[in-house]
Parts: structure tokens; C-alpha cells; sequence
């Protein structure tokens, strides 16, 4: 049995058949970590000692009856902004690079209770700012299906983990498309759900009120599965909802006869490349041809997104990273006086993209520029939600692509952020408006480059989306295994297994 | 001529409320403790941290402005305030900018000149900070976060004062407001009550305002009088002299009874508010504000009111026992007790009051119970204690709050009712003075005194004084 390629829910099974163990099952991860870590740098932390320890606690209490979920003993790796208590922490900052947080997110927490085992921590961008997980201060993850491109970001490390078989699956957050988007250049499953379904007590907040956690996995319906175990209703966090619908695995159901899809005339357009285009059509014609009743409309205000969502969440980000500032935990820098000390500290402390961000916010908000930008930034998302409104009047899921293009190579974006901000546009609607996403593969381009096609849904339809998205993998064929073929030799690295 | 001014006054007051636990998270607010022993990842700024509203605030807040006559702002909402000090864990106070909880309130209160309504510009809910200890030895700061996130109401009045009395009149209203309430013991000394004034000048009358200079560090009523005093002066002074006052913020330095710039408005800093997004509106149903309208107690002026149908005590003592929400209660409970009305108020008028001063403490800081306060007055009326023992004994039950009854029986204080102990210690106190004696026969009253005092002193003050006069006639 080849215990890498197995989806996480088959893995618990097989663990609970006696076919394998939650110890083989961990064991097999950190080989594959041992192969694969030097080249693709999914991890910023491995907790290898601790991770086998956990998973030995975990077999026992799983053959003593205690842990029966469909997670139960199926190794996980968590990205770097979710708190996890007594091992780093670090948001891919030098800012943070000592950081070991006293408690663990609300997430974390409950993924531990439904008997997932923690491998460690996967790099992302710096505070979940940028698309590549180049802005990482700890160096650059690279993508398992072509080492000379991004993985995506910001949850890039997670995407890259579960594509390269370093995991069985993964947490993500998501604050304008960074599990979506990595999920689709890494060819894997990801989810944003409805803004509050999981707590965001833990993550270190980027921009507080778009952030959501969400999983990256290898199928749709370990997607559910896991989505079910991490949704709760947490009074530690006051947006957290309280929801009765959370047996997400209750919608994989293949069948999506009479489902009204709807997609943005706007999101097929200019920008769009060729092969991500016809990829996302042909999926769509697939859906069609099962059933459902696919046309295309216009999603209004699709240009406003972008600068509506860098101007709330640089605001939010300018005052969320205000408290890394050498006083109370992390980097500090060594400087007399206090003002020079905060001002070393965070000049040497936060990277290029952090402190842009942090300077756009500080002048969206800053006296006199805050109607004419911050509050008017509001206002654009309030209308965008009125168009979603409008649009699932009419359709039960937005279809379209994730990301204009496959997997940039690494290096190519860097050098012109805006360039890198609109790469954005079709996952940022959603966190403004709070609504769930979901993205899947649908193909790959001529250059063997995953392409993900993302499903939008209303608030707290989840369902519809996992229902839709089940039916399109059944239907296509599962296209998510990790990559656990050996590597090419690359360079001097002459050893690969 | 000299040109005359009017000095116009806008306060700015902080209130600590009293809740068990911070305004965002469950540590406690309690004083004292060890340096960050009630703190935890939200009060000390923790990465992934978030803050959670106590209800228990917001219930305050409202029963506040309700009685402040405001309205209640039906949708309101935190918003940050930006700006970086180590006291303040994560670089943002948590406050109320845009949509304040309370706002156009108004209060009353007694000037020379008649009552004064003082408005209220509007009441917001905000956290404290932690203290900065300075080691100088060391050369070293210390962040204690004890203090950081206990809950805050702000109230801000209109520029309604126009002197130091309206203002410390305006101050007490507050307080008396505050503790009728219940959501803050309001000591200025300990910071549970700290007053911002808001000064400027303008010729008599001149409509426009003239810049003002907000003060801050005034600890005591005192202070700020001493405050108000001072700076209305300087900027009298200042534009006397053709000079400009500069709208600035200055530090009150009561030991020098001057003060001092601290900063300019060129250097004021931008809070960059906006809207907390961790915290979810705050919304106020009609449900929440019939309950908290409902559990509004009797103020004041209500309870004068009753007093004066109820109790027969005089209007003096009633204005002295309601000044104080604590003294009133304390009086009400004694009464409900049995004791009579009027012997209560004694207590209270005369040895409580006497003992307050002599302790340079507040009514608030009165410890003993209605029921030990009963139980005396109930040993007085019994005639088990004189009245002398009985004001020895209350002292001791003003200081450690002993149960009366136990404190006479242990020390043995009961007044001897046996008529033959008595009637030995008169005859004995005539045996050894006979020169009191023969004073007494020729006709000096005040003899008879001393021999009173003698016997008393014989019985260690445990006579009924009314007995031994008797005893003492009837024996000469």
C-alpha cells in the first residue's frame, strides 16, 4: 500500500482496519520530508520528535476506542499563522522568528480533539502578505509539480505540503484568495468558508475582518471532512457564528442536476489566460452535460475589488502588526531609547512587502484620507456584496477561475507588486463579501502546470459548493494525488531515493 | 479699566468601573496582586489574540447615561486608537470614536446662584493601560499589564463650567451618581476617578471661545481647584500682555502648584481611529434597556424625598446621610433592623462622622455593619453599657468591625445592675472623701460630681451614672 497517495479520510480508515498505523503513517511523512524538504521547503518548523510522540498517543487512543473520527491519525501540517502552543510561531517574519505562542488556535484545537496528528508548521508569505510565498523571510517554497515555480500564496507551504506528499493535508487561511490560489497552482483542494465559520481565535490576524481558516487537502471530501472539524462556534472570538449546518460531508453527493451556475462574464475576460480559460470552460460544459444549468451574466463592480480590498486590509494590517514591536516577544532590535528601538525593531524586523502594506494602511487611515479611502472602501464592499446578493438571487454557484494564470516561475513577480495585486481579482470578491470558495483542480496547461477552477457560493452554502465541486471530481476523475514520484537529481544532490 | 474674562470649562472624566473581570477577557480587576498576575494573551497583546466584550461593561455604561439623561446610542461600536507606547500591549487602545454608547446627557447641580444644568457631551467605553515602573537604578522599564484592558467609561462634558466650584460641584454630582449606581468607588487618589480639564478664556461677552489648554495629572479636587486657579491666570496673563494662548495639552504639578507644556496640537499625534474589527457592533435591544431601566436605583433626591416622609430625622441629617450611597445604605439597613430611626442617625451624624474626619477617610471607607450597629444601639437602650462605654466600644466597632455584644461580654464592659455592689462602692466613695462630703452639705453641688466620678472610677465605668446619683442623694 502505497500510504502517501491515500486521501486523508482513507488513511484514518485504514488506520482503524489495522492496515497501517498512525506511527507508519507519520513515518512515511517525515521520509517523504526527508527526501523532498531540501528542494521544496514546504516546512518553516518540523516537529519530528514530537510529531511521532503524538501519533503513538494518537494509535493508542484509537485502538482503545477514544478517537473514532474520520481525521483520526491522519498527519497534518499547519501554516505558520495559526498559534501552536510550545512550538514557533513565526508568520514567516524575522519579527517573530522566537516566538512560541502559550496556547494553540481554536483550529488547531479542534483538529487535535478529532485526532489529527501536528507535523509542524509550513512557510507562507510574511504575515499572509503576498501570492507566492516569496515574501517569506525564511526563503521561497517551491512548487512540487515544477520546482522553478511559486507555489502560490500565502498559504503556499500548506499547498505545496499536501501536493508533494509531505502531508495528508493542511490549514490555510485565506484573507483575499491565499488558500484558493495556491490550491490551483499547486493542483490541490482548498476552501475559504463563510467568514465566521471557524474561529479565528489564534491566527495571527492580517486583515481581521477578511481573514478565514480554511483546508487544503487532497480531495473534495476530505475538504468536508476536515472543514466539519474545524468549524465551532468560539466565544473567545466575537465574529465567530454559531452555525447548525457544519455536517458539510453531508453534501457529497454526485449529482447536480438543476443547479443554477452562474459565470462573470467579467471573470472570463481580458487578463485571462488562454489554457486557464479553456480549462475552466471545459469543466463548466462538464457540469452542464451532468445537468446543471450553466450561463454566463454580469457580476458588477469586478474592477472595484482590488483597491477596495488593499485599502481594508492594509488598514487592518497597519494596526493588527502594531503590537510586534520588541517589547513584549519576538526580535529586537539593539537600540537606546524607545522610539529608536521600536523603529530598529521594525525596520529590521519586518520585510519589504510587510512595511509597504503596513504604509498604505497607516495613510488610508491617517487624518483627513480616511473617508476618502478607508470609508469609501466600505462602501465599495458593502455594494459588492449587494452584487453577490443579486447574483445568488439568480444561481446557486459563481464558476470561474482562481488565478489569472498558472504558477508564475519564482522571481517573475516580485519586482511589480501591482502586477502581483491583480493577480487577485477573481478570489478577493469572496472575502469582502465574507462568502465561501472552493477550489479544484480542472487540468493542467501544455507546460504540465496545475489549473484550479474555483466555485463561489452564498453565504453558508458551503454545501452547494462541495456538492458541485464532489460531482465535478467524480465526474473528472480524482486529479489531486501528491506528487510522490522520486525527484530528478537536481544539481549535486545525486542521492534521491 | 481692566478688561474682564470669562473662564470657560469642558471636563473630561475617566471611570474606572467596577466589574470582577477586564472589559475584553476574564482576568480579574483587582487591586494589588504581583506584577502581570491577572493577565493573559489578550490583555498583554498576544499574537492571534482576540477580544471579547463584557456585557457587564455595557450594562454599566447605560445605567451611567440613563442616569445622566442621555441618549442611548442604539448601534454603536469600538473603534482603535493608534499610537505606540509600552504600556499598551498592542499598539491600539480599544475606545469608542465614532458611534459612542451614551451621548447629549445633561446634570444638575447647586451653584451659589441656583441649580445648573451641565451637559453631557457624550460617555464612551474604552480599556485602561498597564504602568511603566522606571528602575532607575537599573536604568531599566518594567511593564506591569495588570492594569491593561480594566474597563473605562469616559464622560465628556459640554464647556458648561465656568469656575473651579461648578466644577468640583459637577464632580461630586458625578460621584454621587457613580456610587447610587454602583459601578465605581470613584476614589480620585487611586485613579478609579480621573478628572481631564478643558480651559480656555474670552472677554465677558464675547460669543466665540477662546483656545483652550487641556490639563491633565489632577488627582485631587483640590488640585484641580488649585489647576483651574492657575491656569485661568496664565491666560489671562498670556492675553493681557497681547500674547496668544496656544491649544496645548500641560501637566499639573501640585507640589509646584504650576504647570507644564506637555504637548502641542502641531505635535499631536494621528490615532488613525477606525472601527475594531474583532468586535462585532454593539447592539441594544428594546429588552436590555427596559432591564437596565428597570434595576436603576433610587438617587438622591428621590431618597431625600422618602427619608423625610419616613424617618423622623432632621433635613440636615438627611442631606449628610444621602451624600453618601454608602451611609444611606448603611442607615436603611440599620432601621430595617429595628433600631430607631433617629438613634441611628446620631450614630452616624456624631461618632461616625467625628471618627471619618479624625482618619481623613470617606464615608465609603465605613466598615462596620448595620448589625453591629443595631446590636449597640439595642446594649444602649437596654441600658447594658452606658453611654460612655457604648461610644468606647462603637469606636473599637468603627475599627475592626467587632459584633458589640460579644466585645462587652468579653471585656466584661456590662453596667453592674446588682444594687448592693453599687450601693458598697457609693458607700465606700463617702467613707474616703469626707471632705467632698461636707462640701456637698454646705451646699457645693460640683461635689457631688466628684463623688459620682469616684464611684465610677470604683466600678471600673460599668454604673449606670443615673443609678449612682440616686444612691449618692439618698446616702447624704
Amino acid at each position: 500500500m502505497e500510504l502517501l497517495s491515500l486521501s486523508a479520510v482513507e488513511l484514518s480508515a485504514a488506520v482503524k482496519e489495522g492496515k497501517t498505523t498512525a506511527v507508519e503513517a507519520m513515518k512515511a511523512v517525515l521520509a517523504r520530508m526527508e527526501e523532498t524538504e531540501d528542494l521544496y521547503h514546504c516546512y518553516l518548523y518540523a516537529d519530528r520528535e514530537g510529531a511521532l510522540r503524538r501519533a503513538q498517543e494518537t494509535q493508542e487512543k484509537m485502538e482503545k476506542g477514544e478517537l473514532t473520527g474520520p481525521l483520526a491519525g491522519v498527519p497534518v501540517a499547519v501554516k505558520d499563522n495559526l498559534c501552536t502552543r510550545g512550538i514557533p510561531t513565526t508568520c514567516a517574519s524575522k519579527i517573530l522568528q522566537n516566538f512560541v505562542p502559550a496556547f494553540s488556535a481554536e483550529a488547531v484545537v479542534n483538529l487535535e480533539k478529532a485526532g489529527a496528528v501536528l507535523i509542524g508548521k509550513t512557510n507562507m508569505d510574511e504575515f499572509a502578505m503576498g501570492s507566492t510565498t516569496e515574501t517569506s523571510a525564511f526563503g521561497v517554497t517551491r512548487n512540487p509539480r515544477n520546482p522553478d515555480h511559486v507555489p502560490g500564496g500565502s498559504s503556499g507551504g500548506s499547498a505545496a505540503a499536501v501536493a508533494a506528499g509531505e502531508c495528508f493535508f493542511a490549514l490555510g487561511s485565506d484573507t483575499g484568495g491565499s488558500i484558493r490560489q495556491p490550491a490551483s497552482f499547486c493542483g490541490v483542494v482548498g476552501m475559504k468558508p463563510t467568514y465566521g465559520t471557524v474561529s479565528r481565535y489564534g491566527l495571527v490576524a492580517y486583515g481581521s475582518s477578511l481573514d478565514q481558516i480554511g483546508p487544503l487537502c487532497k480531495t473534495v471530501e476530505d475538504c468536508a471532512v476536515i472543514l466539519e472539524a474545524i468549524s465551532s462556534h468560539d466565544k473567545k472570538d466575537s465574529t465567530s457564528l454559531e452555525r447548525k449546518d457544519t455536517d458539510f460531508s453531508s453534501a457529497l453527493v454526485k449529482d447536480v442536476k438543476g443547479m443554477r451556475i452562474g459565470i462573470p462574464r467579467d471573470y472570463l475576460g481580458a487578463g485571462l489566460d488562454g489554457q486557464v480559460k479553456d480549462a475552466v470552460w471545459k469543466a463548466a460544459k462538464l457540469l452542464e452535460e451532468n445537468g446543471a444549468l450553466v450561463e454566463e451574466f454580469d457580476l458588477s463592480l469586478v474592477d472595484y475589488a482590488i483597491p477596495a480590498y488593499y485599502t481594508i486590509a492594509c488598514a487592518e494590517a497597519s494596526s493588527n502588526l502594531e503590537r510586534f514591536d520588541g517589547i513584549k516577544y519576538g526580535y529586537r532590535a539593539d537600540a537606546q531609547g524607545l522610539h529608536r528601538m521600536y523603529k530598529a525593531t521594525r525596520s529590521q524586523g519586518f520585510g519589504p512587502e510587510v512595511k509597504r502594506r503596513i504604509m498604505l494602511g497607516s495613510f488610508v487611515l491617517s487624518s483627513g484620507y480616511y473617508d476618502a479611502y478607508y470609508l469609501k472602501a466600505l462602501k465599495v464592499k458593502a455594494m459588492i456584496k449587494h452584487a453577490f446578493d443579486a447574483a445568488f438571487s439568480q444561481y446557486d454557484c459563481i464558476l470561474g477561475p482562481a488565478a489569472p494564470s498558472t504558477a508564475p516561475r519564482l522571481g517573475e513577480s516580485l519586482s511589480d507588486p501591482i502586477r502581483m495585486y491583480l493577480g487577485d481579482i477573481y478570489t478577493i470578491s469572496a472575502n469582502l463579501a465574507g462568502i465561501p470558495g472552493i477550489c479544484i483542480p480542472c487540468g493542467e496547461s501544455e507546460e504540465g502546470l496545475p489549473i484550479g477552477l474555483q466555485l463561489l457560493g452564498d453565504c453558508f452554502q458551503e454545501k452547494k459548493l462541495i456538492r458541485a465541486a464532489y460531482t465535478y471530481e467524480q465526474l473528472a476523475g480524482v486529479q489531486s494525488a501528491p506528487i510522490v514520484k522520486p525527484l530528478p537529481a537536481k544539481g549535486e544532490k545525486t542521492d534521491v531515493h | 479699566m481692566s478688561i474682564e474674562y470669562e473662564t470657560v470649562i469642558g471636563l473630561e472624566v475617566h471611570v474606572e468601573l467596577a466589574t470582577k473581570t477586564k472589559i475584553f477577557c476574564g482576568c480579574s480587576t483587582a487591586f494589588g496582586g504581583s506584577p502581570n498576575a491577572h493577565t493573559c494573551p489578550v490583555c498583554t497583546g498576544m499574537p492571534g489574540s482576540l477580544p471579547v466584550l463584557n456585557r457587564k461593561v455595557l450594562e454599566y455604561a447605560v445605567s451611567v447615561g440613563l442616569a445622566a439623561n442621555c441618549s442611548i446610542t442604539r448601534f454603536s461600536r469600538f473603534d482603535r486608537k493608534n499610537y505606540f507606547y509600552p504600556d499598551n500591549p498592542q499598539n491600539y487602545q480599544i475606545s469608542q470614536l465614532y458611534l459612542p454608547i451614551c451621548r447629549d446627557g445633561w446634570v444638575e447641580i447647586d451653584t451659589a446662584s441656583g441649580t445648573k444644568k451641565i451637559g453631557i457631551h457624550e460617555i464612551h467605553m474604552e480599556e485602561d493601560a498597564g504602568k511603566l515602573i522606571h528602575d532607575e537604578w537599573d536604568d531599566v522599564s518594567l511593564v506591569d499589564y495588570n492594569r491593561s484592558g480594566v474597563p473605562l467609561i469616559e464622560i465628556v462634558s459640554e464647556p458648561d463650567m465656568r469656575d473651579a466650584d461648578e466644577v468640583i460641584a459637577y464632580l461630586e454630582k458625578l460621584r454621587l451618581i457613580l456610587q447610587y449606581l454602583g459601578v465605581s468607588d470613584c476614589k480620585l487618589q487611586e485613579g478609579s476617578m480621573r478628572a481631564d480639564v478643558n480651559l480656555s478664556v474670552r472677554r465677558k461677552g464675547q460669543e466665540e471661545y477662546g483656545t483652550r489648554t487641556e490639563m491633565k495629572n489632577l488627582n485631587s479636587f483640590r488640585a484641580i481647584s488649585r489647576a483651574i486657579e492657575g491656569e485661568k491666570n496664565r491666560q489671562i496673563d498670556l492675553l493681557s500682555e497681547g500674547k496668544e494662548v496656544i491649544q496645548e495639552t500641560r501637566r499639573w504639578d501640585d507640589g509646584k502648584e504650576t504647570s507644564y507644556a506637555m504637548r502641542s496640537k502641531e505635535d499631536a499625534q494621528d490615532y488613525r481611529y477606525f472601527p475594531d474589527p474583532d468586535l462585532a457592533p454593539v447592539v441594544i435591544g428594546d429588552e436590555f434597556l427596559r432591564q437596565i431601566k428597570s434595576r436603576q436605583p433610587e438617587f438622591r433626591t428621590e431618597k431625600m424625598k422618602r427619608y423625610k416622609e419616613e424617618y423622623e430625622i432632621p433635613d440636615y441629617d438627611i442631606e449628610i446621610i444621602t451624600a453618601s450611597k454608602h451611609m444611606a445604605d448603611l442607615f436603611e439597613a440599620t432601621v430595617a433592623l429595628g433600631s430607631q430611626p433617629k438613634k441611628v442617625s446620631n450614630w452616624l451624624m456624631g461618632e461616625t462622622l467625628r471618627l471619618l474626619k479624625e482618619r481623613e477617610a470617606d464615608p465609603e471607607d465605613i466598615r462596620f455593619s448595620p448589625e453591629h450597629l443595631a446590636k449597640l444601639i439595642g446594649l444602649v437602650e437596654r441600658k447594658d453599657v452606658n453611654s460612655t462605654v457604648a461610644k468606647e466600644v462603637f469606636e473599637v466597632m468603627f475599627q475592626e468591625d467587632v459584633d458589640p455584644e460579644e466585645y462587652v461580654q468579653k471585656k466584661g464592659l456590662m453596667t453592674v445592675s446588682d444594687e448592693g455592689a453599687l450601693r458598697k462602692a457609693v458607700e465606700e466613695a463617702i467613707a474616703a472623701n469626707p471632705q467632698s462630703v461636707s462640701d456637698y452639705r454646705n451646699g457645693k453641688e460640683k461635689a457631688l460630681g466628684f463623688l459620682v466620678g469616684q464611684t465610677m472610677k470604683a466600678m471600673k465605668g460599668k454604673a449606670d451614672p443615673g443609678a449612682v446619683n440616686r444612691l449618692l442623694k439618698e446616702l447624704l
